[in-house]
């Protein structure tokens, strides 16, 4: 497939992703569009991969494994981000009873 | 032996950081004591030196103090004759003006009594350094310290403005003076690569006559500094703003010796400059003659001797440019002697009429004062040079070689030799004779000191008479000049051609002239009364104007360049810079202060929009 449609889509994901994020309020939409944009950016990452191993030919098998390896390491970091933020959201939840993200401005108090 | 040598510096120092760091919490009897005693030790371990110990050139080395590249500086003493010598006369009469201190100066508060004794202490331990250095970087640092402790101790009283001023005075023409020296060093250490008094002396050879003369005018320049020559001796006079004892122990025993001393060290390498030889010669003479003729019209007791004791460094380095430096080492230590004799006398003086210092509210102390009047006297005949007192040896020394070096500098002596008996004279007898014209308040409190103060006058009165015995002549003794045979590997011994007879009739002609200026001091000032000053006389009063001369000339020119510098390189160049950056940066932040809102929302959305402005000028800027 041309790699002009994977591009459209991956970038339609990442602006669905960075709107998410300036216009909700809700912190676990706003979670959710951030892990859009990373898998945005993962799709990118096989993407390219893939073409660069056709273009090398069939005799570099390895070629173009580097993208895929970076996506698996986005993957880990984006759990482990995931873990961390949702443990983030329910201490919120806990001490303002809501998960409105400019509420977190309160820190600053 | 060592050990012992370092010990004589390091007990003043001790004494230092003892008193000065516990002024608060000692008592002031322990404060004397400790002042005192680390100076009485030095002095026991410098007699012992000097009698037992093996008096050497070679150095003493203890650590290394600066090494770089192919320099090699170490932290050495040389305790040789020369040094020696000194090491008595500075820890001898140190000591007796630290005893004497512990009485003059009883009425002032423990933590500044703490502080006067710290500083002395610290005094004494410069000037050992000074003298104990085995290379012109100990020296110098020794050079520096006294220069310090002289101004912290001019200025012991700080509250007065005036002393606080005579102390900057003398630090700042110090400094004047130590830059000639600290140039000079820097000029030994390119042309001979070391600072080591042998190693330097030993090279001698090896500079050029220009070179040589170069350097050794550079350390007169320093010298005229530290020993109050012509142009830099302005300071010394004020320097009497500091407590009696201190103007005792800076002029006797201490500071103003460093110049002399330096020189005589040095001896190697002036006796190759015969143009610094003249200057210094001429300086002197100039110095002696002039610093005379003032002390003639001052009416303050501590500025007659102090001017004397400018007169009489002059005569030390009219004996140093005759080539006479054993002569002029000799009546360092005469003068020291005597000088510290008349300042402790006067400073009797002074706390026995409250406090008084003009002489013209004094007179007729002779009956109520005995010891210190005795001793004054004696003082008094020493410095005018009657034999057979200690100064009359040592000033004949130097009028002898004066003699053999050129007659009109020798008339000049004469006269300053007259000149000086007729002051010191008149001092004496407008104090100590006629009738008291001070308030009857004083008339009642006139009262002898206490022994701690008599005790130091008698002590320095015997070595006044019996000084100059180390020094008779070979006319009077066969055998002769004993100093002159001690400092001998020292300083290469001088050889008088002058015929027996001659020598007799210039030693006459000087106790005939100095006699004849005492009587004439006894008719005009028997009974002082107030006289009317010629015009001649209040120039003389004034100094010269000299003060008013390097006020105008100097000090009032460099104040309005500060002042013009301050105005337009100052206020308006570095200051305007200076301030505008701080004002820009505030404005900018007062104009950036919108983008810190503390909404998240807001960040993330200057964070898109730099990216994407970003990405889109990059794709501009590709083409």
């Amino acid at each position: 497939m041309d790699i002009r449609y994977y591009l459209f889509l991956s970038l339609a994901l990442f602006v669905i992703g960075i709107m998410g994020v300036l216009t909700r309020r809700n912190a676990i939409i706003v979670f959710m569009c951030i892990e859009l944009m990373l898998n945005a950016v993962n799709l990118l990452l096989v993407a390219f991969s893939k073409m660069h191993h056709l273009a090398a030919g069939a005799g570099a098998s390895t070629v173009g494994s580097e993208g895929q390896l970076f996506v698996f390491f986005i993957m880990v970091v984006a759990a482990a981000e995931v873990s961390v933020g949702l443990a983030i959201i329910v201490m919120l939840y806990r001490n303002t009873h809501s998960v409105d993200v400019n509420f977190l401005n309160r820190l600053k108090h | 032996m060592k050990n012992l040598i370092a010990l004589v510096p390091l007990l003043p120092l001790i004494g230092f950081l003892v008193n000065g760091l516990g002024r608060k919490h000692l008592s002031k009897g322990l404060v004397g004591a400790i002042g005192s005693g680390t100076v009485l030790g030095s002095f026991l371990i410098s007699l012992y030196i000097f009698f037992k110990g093996p008096l050497s050139a070679t150095p003493v080395r203890y650590f290394d103090f600066i090494q770089a590249g192919s320099l090699h500086i170490p932290f050495a003493f040389q305790v040789d004759q020369l040094s020696s010598l000194f090491l008595l006369i500075i820890t001898g009469v140190g000591f007796l003006i630290h005893v004497y201190s512990t009485a003059y100066m009883h009425e002032e508060k423990r933590e500044h009594f703490g502080r006067y004794f710290a500083y002395l202490n610290l005094f004494v331990f410069s000037m050992l350094l000074l003298v104990m250095g085995s290379n012109f970087v100990i020296m110098f640092i020794g050079w520096e310290g006294v220069g310090l402790c002289s101004y912290l101790l001019i200025g012991y009283w700080f509250k007065n403005i005036d002393y606080t001023k005579a102390a900057k005075k003398a630090f700042v023409m110090n400094r004047i003076g130590d830059l000639g020296f600290l140039l000079a060093v820097f000029w030994i250490i390119a042309k001979t690569g070391s600072v080591d008094f042998g190693t330097v002396f030993a090279n001698v050879g090896k500079l050029t006559s220009a070179d040589i003369t170069g350097i050794t005018l550079l350390l007169f320049l320093g010298a005229t500094g530290k020993s109050a020559q012509i142009p830099l001796y302005t300071w010394l006079p004020d320097a009497m703003a500091g407590p009696t004892p201190v103007s005792a122990l800076i002029h006797a025993a201490t500071m103003v010796t460093a110049g002399i001393y330096m020189i005589a060290r040095s001896n190697a390498l002036f006796a190759h400059a015969d143009v610094t030889n003249t200057v210094i010669a001429i300086i002197g003479a100039a110095t002696a003659l002039l610093a005379a003729t003032i002390a003639l019209r001052q009416n303050d007791i501590k500025k007659v001797l102090a001017y004397s004791t400018v007169s009489q460094l002059g005569y030390m380095f009219l004996a140093l440019g005759c080539g006479a430096y054993s002569a002029a080492v000799f009546h360092v230590m005469t003068h020291a002697f005597f000088k510290a004799l008349l300042f402790l006398g006067s400073g009797s003086v002074i706390h026995a009429v409250s406090g008084q210092q003009d002489i013209r509210f004094m007179g007729g102390l002779k009956g109520k004062l005995k010891i210190t009047y005795l001793t004054f006297f004696i003082g008094c005949l020493a410095i005018a040079g009657i034999p057979p007192f200690s100064g009359f040896f040592s000033k004949d020394a130097i009028l002898l070689s004066a003699f053999e070096h050129d007659k009109f500098l020798y008339v000049i002596g004469l006269l300053t030799a007259a000149l000086t008996a007729f002051y010191m004279f008149r001092l004496l007898f407008i104090t100590f004779n006629g009738s008291f014209r001070g308030t009857e308040e004083q008339r009642h409190h006139i009262h002898e000191s206490p022994a701690a103060m008599t005790i130091p006058l008698f002590v320095l009165a015997v070595l006044s008479i019996i000084g100059g015995f180390v020094g008779v002549p070979d006319v009077f003794l066969h055998g002769g000049e004993r100093l002159g045979a001690f400092l001998s590997p020292v300083i290469p011994e001088a050889h008088h051609e002058i015929a027996h007879n001659t020598e007799m009739l210039l030693m006459g002609l000087t106790t005939i002239i100095a006699i004849g200026a005492i009587v004439f001091a006894w008719i005009r000032y028997r009974n002082y009364k107030e006289e009317q000053n010629g015009s001649f006389g209040r120039l003389l009063q004034n100094k010269w104007y000299v003060d008013e001369l390097y006020d105008s000339v100097i000090v009032r020119p460099v104040n309005r360049l500060g002042a013009v510098s301050q105005k337009y390189f100052e206020r308006s160049g570095i200051d305007f810079l200076v301030n505008g950056v701080g004002r820009l940066v505030n404005y900018g932040g007062r104009q950036l202060r919108w983008m810190q809102s503390g909404q998240v929302g807001s960040y993330v959305l200057l964070m898109v929009i730099s990216m994407v402005l970003f990405f889109v000028l990059q794709f501009f800027l590709r083409k």
